[in-house]
């Protein structure tokens, strides 16, 4: 076997796809955050459509499209995968769990499954309409419809604490499994991460929960 | 100040590596909070031997701490409640009076029951055999300090040096992995100066040799880290993934 496929083979290498695609997935996260902002400006809109007309006639960001929904599917797929096989590591299970470790640590697989749902009703409602089928509305009449609804926007804000959770451990947890973490500067890696779970899900809510009260 | 305490035992029984097994309770009047868990487990044996019944089977041989013979999961938590302490150098003191404790073997499918509370380790002495050592000719001593170290090197892999390699890591991890016992051998012998020709294919076949004992993957949750009885802490994982991608990625000329 060559070595980059051997490399793969190993459960240290199936990790390093895992924070890779993570870490990919939690730089994108900073750029549609900061995308979504537009949809504050007060000018009903014309920003946020041209902003996303750009990105679809843009060629680099369509290849980097591709990457994401690989990143996504990947992620996903070696992540449900990993921890069916770490489940089959111990038949026997204890009596009295151990919790010694964090919450978040322990249950990504939950925080993680919560994401792929939220995933799912993100596609189905924006990017299925605007890209795969078409439609007559503009992308900001899609958000305004989407948000004016309660329900829809308790289910994004309620999916970004999940998502918060989930990024609590993978920040750091990537940069481990990348062997990026360094004595030196570990303090400030940490302190980086746990900014980063805190605000960049908050933003996301926030903006959710601001449109639903401008439309109501 | 002598103290005594009752308790109620939840004792994994197991006749062999074939049978069920199942917890058995047990009521024990009178333990002094000054005994050790071992010696409180000593005095349940006598208890079941005077009734007449097969004593609870375990591990154990140096009780100071440094052997990694004895393990038992404790009310869920590898070698007991307290932090950095094996269970022999676990004492009484630290369980209420009228507490049931339930007492298990460490459990990961790399780790089969041989009787009750005893495991079979031998994974750990394989994943060694791997690639856990350096090459040195035996023969005349040489010069002291022939070999340059540097003290914060030797340090830090003194650090991964005080692996006892009892498993306890394993067994608290979610996986079953052995990525910190790993991580700790790996560090130890990558931060010396003789541990330096077997550098890329002890890292390499030391994983293989983790992951073909069955073994799971490691998800950096630290669990491993806080119920270490030596406290190795989650650096060496980070260190055991960088030589990992040295290894695989940097080094180009490698010995296999």
């Amino acid at each position: 076997m060559n070595t980059i496929a051997r490399v793969f083979s190993y459960s240290v290498g199936r990790k390093l796809i895992m924070a890779a695609t993570g870490l990919f997935l939690i730089i994108f996260l900073v750029e549609h955050l900061i995308g979504n902002f537009l949809l504050l400006k007060g000018d009903g809109g014309a920003a946020f459509i041209e902003y996303s007309a750009s990105m679809v006639h843009n060629l680099l960001i369509r290849i980097v499209e591709i990457l994401l929904f690989a990143a996504i599917v990947v992620h996903v797929i070696d992540g449900f995968a990993l921890f069916l096989s770490g489940r089959q590591k111990r038949s026997q299970r204890y009596a009295v769990r151990n919790k010694s470790a964090s919450w978040t640590s322990r249950n990504m697989i939950v925080t993680g499954t919560v994401i792929l749902i939220f995933l799912v009703v993100h596609f189905y409602t924006f990017f299925v309409p605007y890209r795969v089928i078409g439609t007559d509305a503009t992308i900001y009449d899609l958000v305004i419809e989407a948000f004016s609804n309660p329900y829809y926007t308790a289910f994004y804000v309620l999916a970004f604490l999940f998502l918060g959770l989930h990024l609590k451990h993978a920040f750091i947890s990537s940069l481990q499994t990348l062997g990026l973490r360094h004595l030196k500067y570990d303090r400030l890696l940490q302190i980086i991460g746990t900014l980063y779970a805190v605000f960049v899900p908050a933003g996301y809510a926030l903006i959710a929960i601001y449109i639903y009260l401008k439309t109501a | 100040m002598s103290k005594t305490i009752n308790l109620t035992l939840k004792v994994w029984r197991q006749s062999g590596p074939n049978d069920k097994g199942g917890f058995e309770t047990y009521s024990l009047q009178n333990v002094s909070t000054r005994m050790s868990f071992l010696e409180m487990l000593d005095v349940l044996n006598q208890q079941l031997i005077a009734e007449g019944k097969r004593p609870v089977e375990f591990e154990h041989d140096c009780r100071e701490g440094i052997c990694g013979a004895c393990s038992l999961v404790i009310n869920g938590r590898p070698h007991g409640p307290n932090y950095r302490t094996t269970t022999c150098q676990l004492h009484m003191r630290h369980f209420k009076d009228g507490e049931t404790i339930y007492i298990e073997p460490f459990r990961a499918d790399a780790f089969p029951v041989v009787k009750d509370l005893i495991v079979d380790r031998s994974a750990f002495d394989r994943i060694m055999a791997a690639g856990g050592y350096i090459s040195v000719n035996t023969g005349s001593p040489q010069d002291a300090n022939n070999i340059p170290v540097p003290k914060p090197k030797a340090d830090k892999a003194f650090d991964a040096a005080e692996c006892i390699g009892c498993g306890a890591c394993v067994a608290a991890c979610p996986n079953a992995s052995a990525m910190l016992f790993v991580a700790a051998k790996v560090s130890h012998l990558s931060l010396l100066p003789q541990g330096e020709p077997e550098r890329e294919r002890r890292v390499r076949r030391m994983i293989e040799a983790m992951d073909a004992e069955g073994f799971g993957h490691c998800t950096n949750t630290g669990a491993c880290s806080i119920e270490c009885p030596k406290a190795i802490p989650q650096e060496f994982i980070n260190r055991l993934n960088r030589e990992f991608l040295r290894a695989s990625f940097i080094t180009e000329i490698t010995d296999d």
